[in-house]
């Protein structure tokens, strides 16, 4: 099992959440970030004073799939997120030991 | 012949007041709260409700008889006849604005006063000890806006001298303007001296509710309900608009794109600069003063400013001085005879108005920034100006009120 750690832009988060939802993939937590990468910041401008804003708002997912699934997940992941400017984000993947499902006590797998 | 009331000058003297009010609470309330960090927005904001609470209860019990009492002392002060309140009758006329009762002629020059004191925290905010503001508060309009209100507009030397300023651009702008820079000069600058509005929405109603008040505010200073109210509303709306325009305009060449935050500045500045020739200039003078307004207000807070380093935290010496020197100055050149007979200005053959407006213009900001220098510094030394280092940082909500704007 490998939980997905995806790094989005928030206006892409609905197009995300649909592709994933027609790969058959529900679960899924979500939360609004703020960060940096390559990106550095956007520059705003206030009574003529300019001003580097480097944190950002992000948007931040957490899936836990099956290894087979995760090919898939993470290609429709990238495909609806990607706009090709700087800012698009990241995806980070690492293993899971276990899950459980806490209403039933279920472990492994059948518990994602 | 007597004095007879007008219950049409009444009733618009009545409205204008209200309005007046508005601008201070919420209307300052919301235009400084926005543009301040989420951890000071409550304190921000206080500070403007705090100054309408105190500066009510001088003015009814001892201010408005020292602005306005029967002048005395060679033109530095009133006689305070009606002390605490007392003696003015219900139907009683005022002096000043013949055909209103004299308490609506009150009431509406204490909203004056109020938004006065309330403009100088803009300059102030997110550093000063909330317990200092109130005191401030207390003495400042006691010693210097009583003084100078009755100067220019209680019968005091200025008002003998010929010093025109309809409805309050030396009294109000260029006073608390000046009175800003000497209580930063005393306070230090912040920690975080960034302008980054953490809710820009609550400016653009603040903003709004101001031009909106600012009707009662230049109307109403016509003290009647006819032509020159007429005239000073028309005016006060052109200069805003033209004032907006202009300051968009210097965006676009600046950084190629009109701010939001630059269209509100534009539109106070236009606001400030209309407000002592409203009552004196034609429209088409409008239209040049809110022009040239937004210019020198930008002027000041983009180059003055950081020249300089003063740390004016919402730009009021930048807006309220520089624009209400530049519409002090303007009514001297501008002032139209046939537009009302008080005032004739350079342009129309009387160079001497020009110099009155500047002896008026010098001698209300040496007072000020002298008589605030020392207020400030009395209570620096007595309780502290300044809040801890780590409050600053904090924020001035939860370390000054134990309060929150946000619970997200």
């Amino acid at each position: 099992m490998k939980e997905i750690v995806a790094i989005i832009r928030p206006n892409k988060l609905d197009e995300v959440k649909d592709a994933l939802e027609k790969i058959g993939c529900h679960g899924i937590t979500v939360t609004e970030v703020k960060g940096r990468g390559r990106q550095l910041g956007i520059t705003e401008s206030y009574r003529g004073s300019d001003y580097r804003i480097d944190m950002l708002p992000k948007t931040r997912l957490e899936i836990v799939v099956s290894d087979e699934d995760l090919e898939t997940v993470i290609q429709a992941i990238v495909e609806t997120a990607q706009t090709g400017d700087i800012g698009d984000g990241k995806i980070f993947i690492s293993s899971v030991e276990d899950v459980v499902r806490i209403r039933t006590g279920e472990r492994g797998e059948k518990a994602i | 012949m007597d004095p007879v009331l007008n219950s049409g000058d009444t009733a618009w003297l009545l409205i204008s007041t209200a309005l007046v009010m508005l601008m201070t609470v919420p209307g300052l309330a919301l235009f400084y709260g926005g543009l301040t960090k989420k951890v000071n927005v409550l304190n921000t904001m206080f500070m403007s409700l705090i100054a309408f609470a105190i500066t009510s209860i001088i003015w009814v019990l001892y201010g408005y008889q020292f602005a306005f009492g029967e002048d005395m002392l060679f033109g530095i002060i009133g006689n305070p006849a009606n002390l605490l309140f007392s003696g003015i009758g219900v139907d009683q006329l005022s002096t000043l604005a013949t055909t209103v009762p004299e308490t609506v002629f009150i009431a509406f020059q204490m909203t004056f006063a109020a938004i006065t004191v309330a403009l100088i925290s803009g300059a102030v905010v997110e550093r000063m000890k909330i317990s200092s503001w109130m005191v401030f508060i207390a003495a400042w309009v006691s010693l210097v806006y009583v003084p100078i209100a009755h100067w220019v507009w209680g019968g005091g030397f200025l008002a003998q001298l010929g010093a025109l300023d309809f409805a309050g651009g030396t009294v109000v702008h260029i006073n608390s303007g000046v009175a800003a820079l000497a209580l930063i000069l005393l306070l230090g600058k912040r920690k975080d001296t960034k302008l980054l509005p953490h809710q820009l929405g609550y400016s653009i109603i603040g903003a709004g509710l101001l031009w909106f008040g600012w009707f009662g505010f230049n109307a109403g200073s016509a003290l009647t309900a006819g032509g020159l109210a007429g005239q000073a509303f028309i005016n006060t709306n052109t200069a805003a608009a033209a004032a907006m325009i202009s300051w968009i305009i210097i965006d676009y060449l600046k950084t190629g794109k009109p701010t939001v935050l630059g269209a509100i500045s534009g539109a106070i500045a236009g606001l400030v600069a209309i407000t002592p020739a409203a009552g004196f200039v034609t429209v088409q003078a409008a239209v040049i003063i809110g022009l040239v307004t937004s210019v020198v207000s930008y002027f000041a807070i983009s180059y003055l400013k950081p020249k300089l380093g003063y740390d004016d935290a919402l730009d009021v010496v930048g807006i309220h001085g520089m624009s209400g020197l530049w519409g002090a100055l303007a009514t001297g050149l501008f002032a139209a005879p046939f537009v009302n007979e008080l005032g004739t200005g350079l342009f129309y053959g009387n160079p001497g108005q020009l110099l009155t407006q500047i002896i008026a213009v010098v001698v209300v900001a040496a007072y000020s920034f002298v008589a605030t220098l020392v207020i400030g510094k009395i209570i620096d030394i007595v309780m502290g100006l300044r809040v801890e280092d780590k409050e600053e940082i904090e924020g001035l909500d939860i370390t000054q009120h134990e309060e929150t704007g946000y619970r997200i």
